[in-house]
């Protein structure tokens, strides 16, 4: 690790504006990204501003539509909620089923949606549950915030401050896990809102999509057999050690059914 | 069972406390005063040139002490690290032996390899001299893989070695083995890989060197499993230390699975530093250091044959064997595809002809040494595959051939054509345990079962025997080892009766405090607790081999046997006297010395006392004193068998094998602690399983960069990638020639269990008309076959 200046703010306001005149800043959620890469020093900030101590980034809030979930929310803090397991229980699961209990007790929804690991898990919900991205500054329609692998519509020095996310009919997230680091290979996150059903793909490609194919089927007959033979259809699949192209197209479709059968 | 912590008595095992409450004191505790820190440069490339290094940026930085290159070494005459085995050309030419050097000089042969050492007041300030180091490389073409290094116009990772080839081995008669497959009615074939590991022991490798000028004396703390190795190779061959001058310190130790047997540069180069400084050097590794420099395990590539008669006995095993040595010889790198390897592969079988040929190939890798089995679960493995494989040829059922094969146990000691004699083993019996364990004639029910829940099911045996608590010295030295085989111990019983056992070998997480208590304990009636077990440091124990190959309990647990004797003969001698008795009238049970045929006794606490208060003591025909020290040299290697049942259900639509049960029965001769050595059978599991299911070490073919570097990648078995385990061990058959009657558990787990998932595995597979699929079988390489669609179904259709 490289030395670094470390601040510990109490407000949002003055976690915006004491990055103000700093060198290169950034902002440290739960750490399990980052501080294994200032470990490994694969990035030099000249500053640490730590967002633990902000009460108004805490907190998991029932809303008319749903739920707002601050964005230090650590994973073991939404996976054990009875207000999420009550209102969008696919979320709960969602977030019980992070990495391993030592990241879920640090990791935060937060760090997790600012960081858009084209392999994390939240980014499904995001996309699938109409959510509203609250930052210090603007609210991002939740469709609109992920841009690329490892890329977001935040501007530098932007803080996540919640997430608020639309309660659906039913929703279900089946995630099959990378053996190693329990990532997402492909995590689909089905979402029904009356006649609207979202299905959010993350694991699969370079960053989280809605997958449309799946969607119009499911929408004209929700069970699993409608997915039979209909396959996601992208020249931009992620392949790796752990899985080619064509392994995490098929996943998607037995993710996505798995999903379906998990609605009831 | 007279003691309750004696022989046979499940103690809780007493080091436990201090680990369990961070107490231990591993080699990254131990800070010496005034010490400083040393961070290793390390080659980016696979295969590079040295043009030059230059430090005078990382010099300049704050805290900077000193940065040494292979230069500097070179200049103060240090050696090459010296391999312990030499191995034969099937000519009779030795080996390819090119030097290791602790700091490379001209070339850097794998990512990973040191090339300079950069030592600073604190670590970080090394840590960030080392990124102002300059080297100037001119990259070379690199190989990786065994079988592209043995390509015509592969790049060469040394000169010395054409073609790659480190040596082309063989062992058998092949001339015999070619008349058998002559005459054979069934020949089954078989290609497979046996894929490479890395250790990944809890605790990283971590030195510390120290330097007294006024005594001239060099202390090395160092994460090993044999400090008296390291203290000969590094003293004798490195750095030219003599051994009165030189102590080495392996203090608690996280770990080692083989990893830590070796002698590594980076010991060399901070005990060489210390001196050089007149300041203690520290380094320890960072897990990204382990993966990329730890010696690996396993990578081999093999074809075998099986000859056969028309009723499936077996008459001739021909097998072929690449094995890849990475970019160096490390400590004891030839033996392991070798003498460990090729004579274990007769297996539990009585087949009566075998030739094997190993070609040892450099690439630019990580060394590749021992890792847990070594040697002996890629024979099992290979054996075990291609016993099913003939099963399928023959269509005999795959128990039913194993047993007709079997040795049978009268035929014990039973000599092999690949020179082992096995001295004890009811191979039979394994069977007959461990296929009610599984409920093995139940099966065809739970597949049908599984098959309506729309998944595969499969049952898969592998019973295995290992050679282990390395061996009779003469026969390890006619085979090439450079070293002998025996083990130490001393016994010393303190005058108020209690004891401190000294022993050469090595305990890295065996236990070796509790079961070696229990033995003295066991012998003289004494509680657990008046034992203390001292090991790990050549200042104070007898030179000893450590602890590697199973061979604590067989070799070292004699050797405290043999000491225990004599201490027992000197205890008769002075019970004798102080009862007025002659000596041969003396009975001894649990540590109480009695005259036969009276109510005259003495225990074992009331003679040490005396020896050391030796007020009427006929001094001429006995000494002061109850302390005595012991080698033994074994008569044979032993032989730890036992039978493995797994039964996989995998999932049609993700390829994923979820391991249902698993069962293993065991021989491991007498069992001491049966806790301890359910524990370690449990750990050896679910490494085999680890490297059938999971892990798997992937080297960029072009780049030879390590791919999975980090556990993002690296898949390590966690508990919920297996299942319960169901384990039973017998005692029928012990150990015929040392006096405990031990055989060794610490790698029975993994030398038979990958075998047994594997074939389970293809069982599950064989409606796709597989006979085979190489380890890992991950969820990916399941579901490319099973996209494939059945053979069965596609030919209904
Ligand atoms: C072993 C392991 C396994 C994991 N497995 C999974 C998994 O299965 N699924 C999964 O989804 N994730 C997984 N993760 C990731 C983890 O769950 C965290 O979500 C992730 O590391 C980021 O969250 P964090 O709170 O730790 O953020 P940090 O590491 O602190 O920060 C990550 C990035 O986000 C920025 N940031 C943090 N908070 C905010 C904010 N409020 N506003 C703006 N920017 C912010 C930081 O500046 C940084 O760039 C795993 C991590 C590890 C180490």
């Amino acid at each position: 690790m490289y030395s670094f200046s470390f601040h510990r703010p109490k407000t949002l306001a003055e976690a915006a504006s004491i990055q103000g005149g700093l060198e290169e800043p950034k902002l440290l959620g739960g750490g399990m990204t980052l501080v294994p890469t200032l470990k490994q020093r694969l990035a030099r900030p000249s500053d640490l501003i730590d967002l633990s101590q902000i009460p108004e980034l805490k907190g998991i809030r029932e809303t008319a539509e749903g739920l707002e979930i601050g964005a230090f929310a650590r994973h073991a803090e939404v996976a054990a909620s009875d207000l999420v397991r009550r209102t969008i229980p696919a979320l709960a699961d969602l977030a019980g089923h992070i990495g391993d209990r030592q990241v879920r007790n640090l990791g935060t929804m937060g760090g997790s949606i600012a960081n858009a690991d084209p392999a994390a898990d939240y980014p499904a919900a995001v996309l699938a549950l109409k959510s509203t991205v609250k930052t210090d500054r603007r609210e991002i329609d939740g469709d609109a915030f992920f841009t690329g692998m490892f890329e977001t519509a935040l501007e530098p020095a932007e803080i996540v401050a919640a997430v608020r996310y639309q309660r659906p009919g039913k929703a279900a997230y089946a995630k099959f896990r990378n053996p190693a680091s329990r990532y997402a290979v492909v995590g689909v996150f089905v979402a029904v809102f009356g006649s609207e059903v979202r299905v959010a793909v993350t694991g699969a490609a370079g960053s989280v999509f809605r997958a449309t194919e799946l969607e119009s089927a499911l929408a004209a007959d929700f069970r699993p057999e409608a997915l039979e033979g209909i396959t996601v259809q992208r020249d931009d699949l992620n392949a790796d050690i752990h899985a080619s192209a064509d392994y995490r197209a098929h996943l998607v479709t037995v993710m996505a059914k798995r999903a379906v059968v998990a609605c009831g | 069972m007279a003691n309750p912590s004696g022989i046979g008595a499940s103690v809780r095992r007493v080091e436990d406390a201090r680990f369990l409450t961070g107490r231990g004191n591993y080699v990254d505790d131990i800070n010496r005063p005034n010490q400083t820190h040393c961070i290793l440069v390390r080659s980016p490339h696979a295969h590079a040139r040295i043009l030059g290094v230059d430090a005078s940026e990382a010099l300049q930085a704050p805290g900077v002490i000193a940065v040494f290159t292979g230069a500097d070494m070179g200049a103060d005459k240090v050696g090459s690290l010296p391999c312990g085995w030499q191995v034969h050309f099937k000519d009779g030419t030795p080996m390819k032996e090119p030097p290791h050097f602790p700091i490379a000089c001209d070339r850097a042969r794998y990512v990973g390899d040191i090339v300079a050492a950069v030592i600073a007041e604190t670590r970080d300030q090394a840590r960030d001299a080392a990124e102002l180091v300059m080297v100037d490389y001119e990259e070379l073409p690199a190989v990786a893989s065994s079988l592209k290094a043995l390509e015509p116009n592969a790049p060469i990772v040394h000169d010395e070695a054409p073609g790659n080839v480190c040596f082309d081995w063989h062992i058998g008669d092949a001339a015999v083995v070619d008349a058998a497959f002559a005459g054979a009615a069934h020949v089954a074939k078989l290609d497979l890989i046996n894929n490479r590991l890395v250790p990944n022991p809890m605790e990283p490798r971590a030195a510390v060197g120290d330097y007294d000028a006024s005594s001239g004396e060099h202390t090395l703390y160092t994460t090993s499993q044999n400090p008296h190795v390291i203290r000969l190779l590094m003293g004798a061959f490195v750095l030219g230390i003599p051994e009165h001058k030189l102590r080495v310190v392996a203090p608690d130790v996280g770990g080692g699975f083989g990893s830590k047997i070796f002698h590594y540069g980076e010991e060399a180069i901070v005990t060489w530093a210390a001196r050089k400084l007149g300041r203690p050097v520290k380094w320890t590794s960072d897990r990204s250091e382990a993966f990329l420099s730890d010696a690996h395990g396993r990578d081999h590539v093999s074809h075998a044959e099986m000859a056969m008669d028309k009723d499936g006995n077996f008459l001739a095993l021909r097998v072929s064997t690449i094995a890849n040595m990475g970019s160096y010889l490390s400590t004891f790198a030839p033996s392991i595809p070798t003498y460990l390897y090729a004579t274990l592969l007769a297996g539990q079988y009585k087949t009566p002809a075998i030739y094997a040929e190993v070609k040892a190939v450099f690439t630019n890798t990580a060394p590749v040494d021992a890792y847990r089995g070594a040697g002996r679960p890629e024979a099992c493995y290979l054996i075990e595959r291609m016993v099913d494989v003939a099963a399928g040829v023959t269509g005999i059922d795959r128990a039913e051939l194993r047993r007709r094969n079997f040795i049978p146990v009268e035929a014990m000691p039973y000599l092999t054509p690949v020179a082992l004699q096995y001295d004890s083993g009811d191979f039979a019996k394994n069977l007959d345990i461990a296929l009610p364990m599984v409920d093995y004639a139940g099966f065809a029910a739970r597949k049908a079962d599984s098959a309506r829940r729309g998944k595969l099911r499969g049952i898969g045996l592998s019973t295995y025997i290992e050679a282990c608590g390395i061996a009779p010295s003469n026969i390890a030295g006619a085979l090439g080892a450079r070293a002998g085989l025996y083990e130490s111990a001393e016994v010393r019983f303190h005058p108020t009766g209690s004891v401190t056992v000294f022993t050469g070998s090595h305990s890295h997480g065996q236990g070796h405090e509790t079961t070696f208590a229990q033995i003295v304990a066991d012998r003289f009636g004494i509680p657990i607790e008046n034992v203390e077990i001292v090991h790990g440091d050549t200042s104070k124990i007898p030179f000893g081999m450590g602890t590697y190959g199973s061979r604590s309990l067989a070799v070292g647990g004699s050797a405290l046997v043999k000491a225990m004797d004599k201490v027992e003969r000197k205890a008769k001698k002075i019970a004798a006297h102080m009862l007025e008795a002659a000596e041969t009238d003396i009975e001894v049970k649990d540590g109480r010395f009695t005259v036969a045929g009276t109510d005259k006794s003495l225990g074992i606490g009331d003679i040490a006392l005396q020896a050391y208060i030796p007020h009427n003591f006929p001094l001429d025909e006995l000494e002061p004193g109850l302390d005595e020290q012991a080698f033994y040299d074994p008569k044979n290697f032993t032989y730890p068998n036992g039978c493995h049942v797994c039964e996989v259900e995998i999932d049609r639509d993700t390829g994923v094998v979820e391991i249902v049960n698993f069962a293993a029965v065991d021989d491991f001769g007498h069992v001491i602690n049966p806790m301890i050595v359910e524990g370690q059978v449990h750990g050896g599991l679910v490494q085999g399983i680890g490297q059938a299911l999971y892990e798997n070490c992937v080297y960029d073919e072009d780049s030879g960069q390590l791919i999975t570097g980090s556990y993002m990648d690296y898949c390590m078995p966690r508990a919920d990638n297996v299942p319960s385990f169901t384990v039973k061990y017998h005692e029928d058959q012990p150990c015929t020639h040392n006096p405990l009657g031990v055989k060794g558990c610490g790698e029975a787990g993994t030398i038979g269990a990958s075998a047994a998932v594997i074939n389970a595995v293809v069982d599950a597979l064989s409606e796709y008309g597989v006979t085979h699929i190489d380890m890992p079988a991950t969820p990916e390489k399941v579901w490319q076959i099973l996209r494939q669609g059945s053979p069965a179904a596609m030919a209904a259709e």
